[in-house]
Protein backbone atom coordinates (compact mmCIF):
# COMPACT_ATOMS: atom_id res chain seq x y z
CA UNK A 1 0.00 0.00 0.00
CA UNK A 2 1.34 3.45 -0.82
CA UNK A 3 2.42 5.50 2.16
CA UNK A 4 -0.10 8.16 3.09
CA UNK A 5 1.26 11.57 2.09
CA UNK A 6 1.48 14.10 4.87
CA UNK A 7 -0.92 16.96 4.19
CA UNK A 8 0.41 20.52 4.25
CA UNK A 9 -3.00 22.03 5.03
CA UNK A 10 -5.65 20.23 7.16
CA UNK A 11 -9.37 20.17 6.46
CA UNK A 12 -9.96 23.30 8.58
CA UNK A 13 -7.49 25.25 6.45
CA UNK A 14 -4.78 25.22 9.12
CA UNK A 15 -1.24 24.93 7.77
CA UNK A 16 1.36 22.50 9.03
CA UNK A 17 2.93 25.11 11.32
CA UNK A 18 -0.47 26.19 12.66
CA UNK A 19 -0.89 29.33 10.55
CA UNK A 20 -3.94 30.54 8.66
CA UNK A 21 -3.68 31.02 4.89
CA UNK A 22 -2.99 34.76 5.16
CA UNK A 23 -0.74 34.74 8.21
CA UNK A 24 2.95 35.63 8.28
CA UNK A 25 5.46 33.60 10.23
CA UNK A 26 6.55 35.06 13.62
CA UNK A 27 9.01 37.87 12.98
CA UNK A 28 11.80 39.33 15.06
CA UNK A 29 13.83 42.27 13.79
CA UNK A 30 16.88 44.00 15.28
CA UNK A 31 18.61 47.09 13.90
CA UNK A 32 22.29 47.98 14.23
CA UNK A 33 23.64 44.61 15.26
CA UNK A 34 27.16 44.87 13.81
CA UNK A 35 29.56 47.57 14.99
CA UNK A 36 31.89 47.62 11.97
CA UNK A 37 29.22 48.10 9.32
CA UNK A 38 27.80 51.53 8.49
CA UNK A 39 24.38 49.97 8.81
CA UNK A 40 23.13 46.52 9.76
CA UNK A 41 20.04 44.56 10.65
CA UNK A 42 18.98 41.06 11.60
CA UNK A 43 15.72 39.28 10.94
CA UNK A 44 14.16 36.04 12.07
CA UNK A 45 11.14 35.05 10.05
CA UNK A 46 10.03 31.63 11.24
CA UNK A 47 13.21 29.56 11.13
CA UNK A 48 14.93 31.96 8.70
CA UNK A 49 17.82 33.80 10.33
CA UNK A 50 19.38 36.47 8.14
CA UNK A 51 21.96 39.22 8.69
CA UNK A 52 22.41 42.22 6.43
CA UNK A 53 25.20 44.79 6.49
CA UNK A 54 25.84 47.94 4.48
CA UNK A 55 29.23 49.53 3.87
CA UNK A 56 29.25 52.93 2.23
CA UNK A 57 28.77 55.16 0.42
CA UNK A 58 32.56 54.88 0.15
CA UNK A 59 35.32 54.88 -2.44
CA UNK A 60 34.88 52.33 -5.21
CA UNK A 61 37.34 49.47 -5.58
CA UNK A 62 38.33 48.82 -8.33
CA UNK A 63 38.14 52.49 -9.32
CA UNK A 64 37.17 51.95 -12.95
CA UNK A 65 33.74 50.72 -11.86
CA UNK A 66 32.84 54.14 -10.45
CA UNK A 67 29.87 55.86 -12.09
CA UNK A 68 30.07 59.58 -12.89
CA UNK A 69 26.46 60.39 -12.00
CA UNK A 70 25.51 58.08 -9.13
CA UNK A 71 26.64 55.59 -6.56
CA UNK A 72 27.31 52.00 -7.58
CA UNK A 73 25.11 49.58 -5.62
CA UNK A 74 26.61 46.16 -5.17
CA UNK A 75 24.87 43.28 -3.52
CA UNK A 76 25.91 39.85 -2.38
CA UNK A 77 23.32 37.33 -1.25
CA UNK A 78 25.08 34.39 0.30
CA UNK A 79 24.06 31.31 2.24
CA UNK A 80 26.17 29.91 5.03
CA UNK A 81 27.28 26.28 4.46
CA UNK A 82 25.40 25.23 7.61
CA UNK A 83 22.19 27.10 6.75
CA UNK A 84 20.50 24.14 5.07
CA UNK A 85 20.08 20.38 5.71
CA UNK A 86 22.84 19.26 3.36
CA UNK A 87 25.99 21.36 3.62
CA UNK A 88 26.05 24.00 0.92
CA UNK A 89 29.37 24.73 -0.71
CA UNK A 90 30.45 28.24 0.29
CA UNK A 91 31.27 29.10 -3.34
CA UNK A 92 28.48 31.18 -4.88
CA UNK A 93 25.96 28.98 -6.69
CA UNK A 94 24.11 30.00 -9.84
CA UNK A 95 21.04 30.57 -7.70
CA UNK A 96 22.95 32.95 -5.43
CA UNK A 97 24.33 34.86 -8.41
CA UNK A 98 20.81 35.32 -9.80
CA UNK A 99 19.38 36.29 -6.42
CA UNK A 100 22.17 38.82 -5.80
CA UNK A 101 21.18 40.44 -9.10
CA UNK A 102 17.42 40.52 -8.53
CA UNK A 103 17.82 41.72 -4.93
CA UNK A 104 20.07 44.55 -6.11
CA UNK A 105 17.48 45.48 -8.72
CA UNK A 106 14.74 45.30 -6.06
CA UNK A 107 16.50 47.77 -3.77
CA UNK A 108 18.03 50.11 -6.34
CA UNK A 109 14.78 51.99 -7.13
CA UNK A 110 14.40 52.91 -3.44
CA UNK A 111 17.79 54.60 -3.00
CA UNK A 112 18.76 58.13 -4.03
CA UNK A 113 21.95 56.84 -5.64
CA UNK A 114 22.39 60.14 -7.51
CA UNK A 115 23.30 61.83 -4.20
CA UNK A 116 26.63 60.00 -4.07
CA UNK A 117 28.34 60.00 -7.49
CA UNK A 118 31.65 58.11 -7.85
CA UNK A 119 31.05 56.04 -4.70
CA UNK A 120 29.82 52.55 -4.00
CA UNK A 121 27.32 51.16 -1.55
CA UNK A 122 28.09 47.55 -0.73
CA UNK A 123 25.35 45.41 0.65
CA UNK A 124 25.92 41.97 2.14
CA UNK A 125 23.16 39.53 2.97
CA UNK A 126 24.20 36.43 4.86
CA UNK A 127 21.61 33.70 5.30
CA UNK A 128 22.59 31.96 8.54
CA UNK A 129 19.63 29.61 8.49
CA UNK A 130 17.27 29.10 5.57
CA UNK A 131 13.71 27.86 5.71
CA UNK A 132 11.98 29.21 2.61
CA UNK A 133 11.52 32.79 1.52
CA UNK A 134 15.08 33.91 2.19
CA UNK A 135 15.27 36.26 -0.82
CA UNK A 136 12.24 38.13 0.50
CA UNK A 137 13.36 38.22 4.12
CA UNK A 138 16.79 39.22 2.80
CA UNK A 139 15.32 42.25 1.02
CA UNK A 140 13.21 43.24 4.06
CA UNK A 141 16.26 43.17 6.31
CA UNK A 142 18.61 44.72 3.76
CA UNK A 143 16.34 47.75 3.37
CA UNK A 144 16.52 48.23 7.14
CA UNK A 145 20.32 47.98 7.06
CA UNK A 146 20.34 50.70 4.37
CA UNK A 147 18.11 52.87 6.58
CA UNK A 148 20.38 52.19 9.54
CA UNK A 149 23.34 53.36 7.45
CA UNK A 150 21.52 56.67 7.01
CA UNK A 151 21.23 56.31 3.25
CA UNK A 152 18.40 58.48 1.88
CA UNK A 153 15.60 56.42 0.40
CA UNK A 154 12.26 57.00 -1.32
CA UNK A 155 10.66 54.33 0.85
CA UNK A 156 11.54 51.18 2.72
CA UNK A 157 11.43 48.09 0.52
CA UNK A 158 9.62 45.12 1.91
CA UNK A 159 9.30 41.67 0.38
CA UNK A 160 7.01 38.74 0.86
CA UNK A 161 6.04 35.65 -1.10
CA UNK A 162 2.66 34.09 -1.65
CA UNK A 163 1.81 30.96 -3.54
CA UNK A 164 -0.38 27.95 -3.99
CA UNK A 165 -0.18 24.85 -1.81
CA UNK A 166 -2.56 21.89 -2.19
CA UNK A 167 -4.93 24.03 -4.23
CA UNK A 168 -5.07 26.86 -1.70
CA UNK A 169 -3.50 30.29 -2.00
CA UNK A 170 -1.27 30.99 1.00
CA UNK A 171 1.03 33.75 2.28
CA UNK A 172 4.70 33.48 3.26
CA UNK A 173 5.59 29.91 2.24
CA UNK A 174 7.99 27.79 4.26
CA UNK A 175 10.58 25.60 2.58
CA UNK A 176 8.29 22.53 2.69
CA UNK A 177 5.33 24.46 1.34
CA UNK A 178 7.47 25.83 -1.49
CA UNK A 179 8.83 22.40 -2.41
CA UNK A 180 5.51 20.54 -2.26
CA UNK A 181 3.38 23.46 -3.43
CA UNK A 182 2.17 24.28 -6.91
CA UNK A 183 3.45 27.84 -7.20
CA UNK A 184 5.58 30.45 -5.46
CA UNK A 185 5.49 34.19 -6.20
CA UNK A 186 8.11 36.29 -4.38
CA UNK A 187 7.54 40.02 -4.60
CA UNK A 188 9.25 43.17 -3.28
CA UNK A 189 7.28 46.33 -2.78
CA UNK A 190 7.61 49.99 -1.82
CA UNK A 191 4.20 50.53 -0.14
CA UNK A 192 4.15 54.34 -0.29
CA UNK A 193 4.83 54.34 -4.03
CA UNK A 194 2.83 51.26 -4.99
CA UNK A 195 5.95 50.06 -6.78
CA UNK A 196 6.73 46.38 -7.24
CA UNK A 197 10.50 46.10 -7.59
CA UNK A 198 11.08 42.36 -7.47
CA UNK A 199 8.70 39.96 -9.09
CA UNK A 200 9.31 36.33 -9.88
CA UNK A 201 7.25 33.22 -10.14
CA UNK A 202 7.61 29.53 -10.59
CA UNK A 203 4.89 26.92 -10.67
CA UNK A 204 1.55 27.04 -12.40
CA UNK A 205 -1.26 29.52 -11.82
CA UNK A 206 -4.30 30.60 -13.79
CA UNK A 207 -4.75 34.32 -14.37
CA UNK A 208 -7.42 34.55 -11.65
CA UNK A 209 -5.22 32.78 -9.11
CA UNK A 210 -2.32 34.96 -10.17
CA UNK A 211 -4.24 38.14 -9.41
CA UNK A 212 -5.29 36.86 -5.99
CA UNK A 213 -1.74 35.77 -5.15
CA UNK A 214 -0.43 39.28 -5.88
CA UNK A 215 -3.06 40.83 -3.61
CA UNK A 216 -2.23 38.32 -0.87
CA UNK A 217 1.49 39.09 -0.95
CA UNK A 218 0.88 42.84 -1.13
CA UNK A 219 -1.26 42.56 2.03
CA UNK A 220 1.50 40.55 3.70
CA UNK A 221 4.03 43.16 2.63
CA UNK A 222 2.01 45.92 4.24
CA UNK A 223 1.98 44.03 7.54
CA UNK A 224 5.74 43.55 7.32
CA UNK A 225 6.18 47.24 6.52
CA UNK A 226 4.63 48.16 9.89
CA UNK A 227 7.06 45.81 11.65
CA UNK A 228 9.95 47.37 9.72
CA UNK A 229 8.99 50.88 10.80
CA UNK A 230 8.41 49.84 14.42
CA UNK A 231 11.83 48.21 14.61
CA UNK A 232 13.55 51.33 13.25
CA UNK A 233 11.66 53.53 15.70
CA UNK A 234 12.52 51.21 18.58
CA UNK A 235 16.23 51.62 17.90
CA UNK A 236 16.20 55.37 17.38
CA UNK A 237 13.96 56.07 20.36
CA UNK A 238 16.51 54.19 22.44
CA UNK A 239 19.35 56.22 20.89
CA UNK A 240 17.52 59.47 21.57
CA UNK A 241 16.95 58.55 25.22
CA UNK A 242 20.64 57.68 25.52
CA UNK A 243 21.67 61.05 24.17
CA UNK A 244 19.29 62.99 26.35
CA UNK A 245 20.46 61.34 29.57
CA UNK B 1 23.03 56.76 -17.46
CA UNK B 2 25.24 58.36 -20.08
CA UNK B 3 24.24 61.52 -21.94
CA UNK B 4 23.71 59.64 -25.20
CA UNK B 5 21.40 57.13 -23.51
CA UNK B 6 19.44 59.96 -21.94
CA UNK B 7 18.91 61.65 -25.30
CA UNK B 8 17.92 58.33 -26.80
CA UNK B 9 15.48 57.66 -23.98
CA UNK B 10 13.78 60.99 -24.59
CA UNK B 11 13.46 60.25 -28.30
CA UNK B 12 12.10 56.75 -27.73
CA UNK B 13 9.68 57.94 -25.03
CA UNK B 14 8.38 60.72 -27.28
CA UNK B 15 7.75 58.26 -30.11
CA UNK B 16 6.06 55.84 -27.71
CA UNK B 17 3.67 58.51 -26.47
CA UNK B 18 2.45 58.66 -30.10
CA UNK B 19 2.18 54.87 -30.14
CA UNK B 20 5.27 54.47 -32.34
CA UNK B 21 8.69 52.88 -32.09
CA UNK B 22 12.11 53.58 -33.59
CA UNK B 23 11.93 50.55 -35.86
CA UNK B 24 8.38 51.28 -36.99
CA UNK B 25 6.66 48.62 -34.91
CA UNK B 26 3.45 48.96 -32.90
CA UNK B 27 3.90 49.00 -29.10
CA UNK B 28 2.62 45.44 -28.70
CA UNK B 29 4.16 43.99 -31.86
CA UNK B 30 7.01 41.46 -32.04
CA UNK B 31 9.83 41.60 -34.54
CA UNK B 32 9.74 38.96 -37.23
CA UNK B 33 10.44 35.51 -35.78
CA UNK B 34 12.13 32.83 -37.87
CA UNK B 35 12.69 29.31 -36.59
CA UNK B 36 15.02 26.78 -38.24
CA UNK B 37 15.20 23.31 -36.79
CA UNK B 38 17.88 20.63 -37.04
CA UNK B 39 20.75 22.90 -37.99
CA UNK B 40 23.47 20.95 -36.14
CA UNK B 41 23.61 17.28 -37.11
CA UNK B 42 25.88 16.23 -34.25
CA UNK B 43 23.43 17.47 -31.64
CA UNK B 44 20.43 15.31 -30.70
CA UNK B 45 18.29 18.38 -31.23
CA UNK B 46 18.96 21.92 -32.42
CA UNK B 47 17.30 25.09 -33.55
CA UNK B 48 18.28 28.54 -34.71
CA UNK B 49 15.93 31.40 -33.98
CA UNK B 50 15.97 34.90 -35.40
CA UNK B 51 14.05 37.57 -33.53
CA UNK B 52 14.63 40.51 -35.81
CA UNK B 53 18.42 40.75 -35.84
CA UNK B 54 18.80 38.83 -32.60
CA UNK B 55 20.09 35.36 -33.37
CA UNK B 56 20.26 32.41 -31.00
CA UNK B 57 21.38 28.84 -31.60
CA UNK B 58 20.41 26.06 -29.20
CA UNK B 59 21.82 22.56 -29.14
CA UNK B 60 20.41 19.67 -27.10
CA UNK B 61 22.68 16.85 -26.01
CA UNK B 62 21.51 13.76 -24.15
CA UNK B 63 23.70 11.67 -21.87
CA UNK B 64 23.25 8.92 -19.34
CA UNK B 65 23.87 10.16 -15.82
CA UNK B 66 22.74 10.03 -12.22
CA UNK B 67 19.53 11.55 -10.87
CA UNK B 68 19.44 14.12 -8.08
CA UNK B 69 18.92 12.42 -4.69
CA UNK B 70 15.60 14.24 -4.09
CA UNK B 71 14.15 13.16 -7.47
CA UNK B 72 15.41 9.58 -7.98
CA UNK B 73 12.72 8.79 -10.58
CA UNK B 74 13.30 11.76 -12.84
CA UNK B 75 15.69 12.65 -15.61
CA UNK B 76 17.84 15.74 -15.22
CA UNK B 77 17.39 19.01 -17.09
CA UNK B 78 20.17 21.58 -17.28
CA UNK B 79 20.22 24.86 -19.16
CA UNK B 80 23.42 26.76 -19.83
CA UNK B 81 23.84 30.04 -21.69
CA UNK B 82 26.97 31.25 -23.42
CA UNK B 83 27.03 34.92 -24.31
CA UNK B 84 29.61 34.34 -27.02
CA UNK B 85 31.97 37.32 -27.55
CA UNK B 86 31.27 37.38 -31.29
CA UNK B 87 27.64 38.27 -30.56
CA UNK B 88 28.13 41.76 -29.16
CA UNK B 89 30.87 44.30 -28.40
CA UNK B 90 29.69 44.17 -24.77
CA UNK B 91 30.26 40.41 -24.32
CA UNK B 92 33.59 39.27 -22.93
CA UNK B 93 35.14 35.81 -22.83
CA UNK B 94 35.10 34.01 -19.51
CA UNK B 95 32.77 32.07 -17.24
CA UNK B 96 29.05 33.01 -17.40
CA UNK B 97 28.36 36.36 -15.72
CA UNK B 98 25.18 37.27 -13.84
CA UNK B 99 23.37 38.14 -17.08
CA UNK B 100 24.13 34.77 -18.64
CA UNK B 101 23.17 32.95 -15.43
CA UNK B 102 19.90 34.87 -15.11
CA UNK B 103 19.03 34.19 -18.76
CA UNK B 104 19.74 30.47 -18.33
CA UNK B 105 17.69 30.28 -15.17
CA UNK B 106 14.70 32.05 -16.73
CA UNK B 107 14.73 29.69 -19.74
CA UNK B 108 15.15 26.74 -17.36
CA UNK B 109 12.25 27.90 -15.16
CA UNK B 110 9.85 28.08 -18.11
CA UNK B 111 10.67 24.56 -19.29
CA UNK B 112 10.81 23.06 -15.80
CA UNK B 113 7.73 24.65 -14.25
CA UNK B 114 5.51 23.99 -17.27
CA UNK B 115 6.71 20.35 -17.12
CA UNK B 116 7.47 20.65 -20.83
CA UNK B 117 9.49 17.42 -20.71
CA UNK B 118 8.01 14.43 -18.90
CA UNK B 119 11.15 13.87 -16.84
CA UNK B 120 9.80 10.67 -15.27
CA UNK B 121 9.98 9.01 -18.67
CA UNK B 122 13.73 9.74 -18.73
CA UNK B 123 14.37 7.47 -15.75
CA UNK B 124 16.24 4.30 -16.72
CA UNK B 125 16.91 2.80 -13.28
CA UNK B 126 15.40 4.63 -10.28
CA UNK B 127 18.02 6.31 -8.10
CA UNK B 128 20.85 5.11 -10.33
CA UNK B 129 20.59 5.90 -14.00
CA UNK B 130 18.60 8.56 -15.81
CA UNK B 131 18.92 10.57 -18.98
CA UNK B 132 20.39 14.04 -18.64
CA UNK B 133 19.13 16.69 -21.07
CA UNK B 134 21.67 19.44 -21.70
CA UNK B 135 20.23 22.56 -23.30
CA UNK B 136 23.05 24.83 -24.41
CA UNK B 137 22.02 28.28 -25.56
CA UNK B 138 24.51 30.00 -27.83
CA UNK B 139 23.79 33.66 -28.44
CA UNK B 140 25.18 34.56 -31.89
CA UNK B 141 23.95 38.11 -32.34
CA UNK B 142 22.61 40.35 -29.59
CA UNK B 143 20.02 42.86 -30.73
CA UNK B 144 17.85 42.74 -27.63
CA UNK B 145 15.36 40.42 -25.93
CA UNK B 146 17.64 37.42 -25.58
CA UNK B 147 15.18 35.81 -23.16
CA UNK B 148 12.36 35.32 -25.66
CA UNK B 149 14.69 34.28 -28.47
CA UNK B 150 16.46 31.76 -26.22
CA UNK B 151 13.22 30.33 -24.84
CA UNK B 152 11.74 29.86 -28.31
CA UNK B 153 14.98 28.30 -29.58
CA UNK B 154 15.20 25.97 -26.58
CA UNK B 155 11.62 24.75 -27.07
CA UNK B 156 12.21 24.29 -30.81
CA UNK B 157 15.41 22.34 -30.19
CA UNK B 158 13.65 20.07 -27.66
CA UNK B 159 10.85 19.38 -30.15
CA UNK B 160 13.48 18.63 -32.77
CA UNK B 161 15.38 16.18 -30.54
CA UNK B 162 15.89 12.61 -31.71
CA UNK B 163 17.75 10.47 -29.24
CA UNK B 164 18.86 6.86 -29.01
CA UNK B 165 16.57 4.32 -27.42
CA UNK B 166 18.07 3.33 -24.10
CA UNK B 167 17.19 0.28 -22.02
CA UNK B 168 18.59 -1.21 -18.86
CA UNK B 169 19.44 -4.91 -18.93
CA UNK B 170 20.92 -6.46 -15.78
CA UNK B 171 22.06 -3.12 -14.47
CA UNK B 172 23.72 -2.07 -17.69
CA UNK B 173 22.51 0.62 -20.06
CA UNK B 174 22.09 -0.72 -23.59
CA UNK B 175 21.49 1.33 -26.71
CA UNK B 176 18.76 -0.13 -28.92
CA UNK B 177 18.51 0.48 -32.66
CA UNK B 178 16.45 3.41 -33.84
CA UNK B 179 15.63 6.85 -32.50
CA UNK B 180 12.92 8.28 -30.30
CA UNK B 181 11.75 11.87 -29.65
CA UNK B 182 11.80 13.46 -26.21
CA UNK B 183 8.61 12.93 -24.17
CA UNK B 184 7.27 16.48 -24.60
CA UNK B 185 3.98 17.37 -22.92
CA UNK B 186 3.88 21.17 -22.72
CA UNK B 187 4.99 24.13 -24.83
CA UNK B 188 5.91 27.19 -22.76
CA UNK B 189 6.29 30.55 -24.49
CA UNK B 190 8.20 33.38 -22.79
CA UNK B 191 7.18 36.94 -23.54
CA UNK B 192 9.19 39.95 -22.42
CA UNK B 193 7.82 43.45 -21.88
CA UNK B 194 9.81 46.60 -21.28
CA UNK B 195 8.67 49.66 -19.39
CA UNK B 196 9.88 53.02 -20.68
CA UNK B 197 8.50 56.19 -19.12
CA UNK B 198 5.56 54.28 -17.62
CA UNK B 199 4.52 52.81 -20.98
CA UNK B 200 4.75 49.14 -21.93
CA UNK B 201 6.16 47.59 -25.09
CA UNK B 202 6.58 44.00 -26.11
CA UNK B 203 9.83 42.44 -27.41
CA UNK B 204 12.27 45.32 -26.76
CA UNK B 205 15.20 45.47 -29.15
CA UNK B 206 18.67 46.61 -28.12
CA UNK B 207 18.11 50.39 -28.34
CA UNK B 208 14.96 50.03 -26.23
CA UNK B 209 16.64 47.70 -23.73
CA UNK B 210 19.40 50.24 -23.19
CA UNK B 211 16.91 52.90 -22.10
CA UNK B 212 14.22 50.79 -20.40
CA UNK B 213 13.37 51.27 -16.74
CA UNK B 214 12.49 47.64 -16.17
CA UNK B 215 11.46 44.48 -17.94
CA UNK B 216 9.06 41.69 -17.09
CA UNK B 217 9.07 38.23 -18.65
CA UNK B 218 5.98 36.04 -18.37
CA UNK B 219 5.98 32.44 -19.54
CA UNK B 220 2.62 31.01 -20.60
CA UNK B 221 2.02 27.29 -21.06
CA UNK B 222 -0.29 25.56 -23.53
CA UNK B 223 -3.22 25.65 -21.07
CA UNK B 224 -2.90 29.44 -20.73
CA UNK B 225 -1.44 29.09 -17.25
CA UNK B 226 1.37 31.33 -16.10
CA UNK B 227 4.33 29.14 -15.24
CA UNK B 228 7.31 31.48 -14.79
CA UNK B 229 7.97 35.17 -14.27
CA UNK B 230 11.08 37.28 -13.96
CA UNK B 231 11.33 40.99 -13.41
CA UNK B 232 14.60 42.65 -14.32
CA UNK B 233 16.12 46.10 -14.40
CA UNK B 234 16.22 48.83 -11.82
CA UNK B 235 12.73 50.24 -12.29
CA UNK B 236 9.43 48.97 -10.97
CA UNK B 237 5.95 47.84 -12.04
CA UNK B 238 2.58 48.49 -10.48
CA UNK B 239 0.10 45.70 -9.84
CA UNK B 240 -2.10 47.02 -12.66
CA UNK B 241 0.80 46.97 -15.12
CA UNK B 242 1.66 43.38 -14.15
CA UNK B 243 -1.94 42.27 -14.72
CA UNK B 244 -2.05 44.08 -18.07
CA UNK B 245 1.14 42.31 -19.12
CA UNK B 246 -0.23 38.93 -18.03
CA UNK B 247 -3.36 39.45 -20.12
CA UNK B 248 -1.48 40.52 -23.24
CA UNK B 249 0.96 37.61 -22.87
CA UNK B 250 -1.90 35.15 -22.54
CA UNK B 251 -3.49 36.54 -25.68
CA UNK B 252 -0.33 36.62 -27.79
CA UNK B 253 1.40 33.40 -26.71
CA UNK B 254 -0.54 31.09 -29.10
CA UNK B 255 0.64 33.13 -32.14
CA UNK B 256 4.26 32.49 -31.25
CA UNK B 257 3.67 28.89 -30.21
CA UNK B 258 2.33 28.19 -33.72
CA UNK B 259 5.75 29.08 -35.17
CA UNK B 260 7.44 26.35 -33.14
CA UNK B 261 4.85 23.66 -32.52
CA UNK B 262 3.54 22.21 -35.75
CA UNK B 263 0.56 19.99 -34.99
Amino acid sequence: MPKKEERMIDKDGVRIDGRKFDELRPIKIEIGVLSNADGSAYIEQGKNKILAAVYGPHEVHPKHLALPDRSLLRCRYHMAPFSVDERKSPAPSRREVELSKVIREALEPSIFLEYYPRTSIDLFIEVLQAHGGTRCAGITVASLALADAGIPMRDLTVACAAGKVEGQLVLDLTDEEDKKGEADVPLAYMPNLGAITLFQMDGQLTLEEFEKVISLSLDGSKQLYQLQKESLKAKYVAVKEDVEE
Amino acid sequence: MSMIIRVKQKQIAQLMSKGKRLDGRELKEHREIKVEMGVIEKAEGSARVFLGKTEVLVGVKIEVGEPFPDTPNEGVLTVNVELVPLASPTFEPGPPDENAIELARVVDRGIRESKAIDLEKLCLEPGKKVLVVFIDVYVLNHDGNLIDASAIAALAALLNTKMFKYEVEQGEVKVKPGYTPLPMQNYPIAMTFAKINDKLIVDPWLEEEQVMDARLTITIDKDEKICAIQKGGTGYFTKEQILEIANIAKEKAPEIRKLVVKD
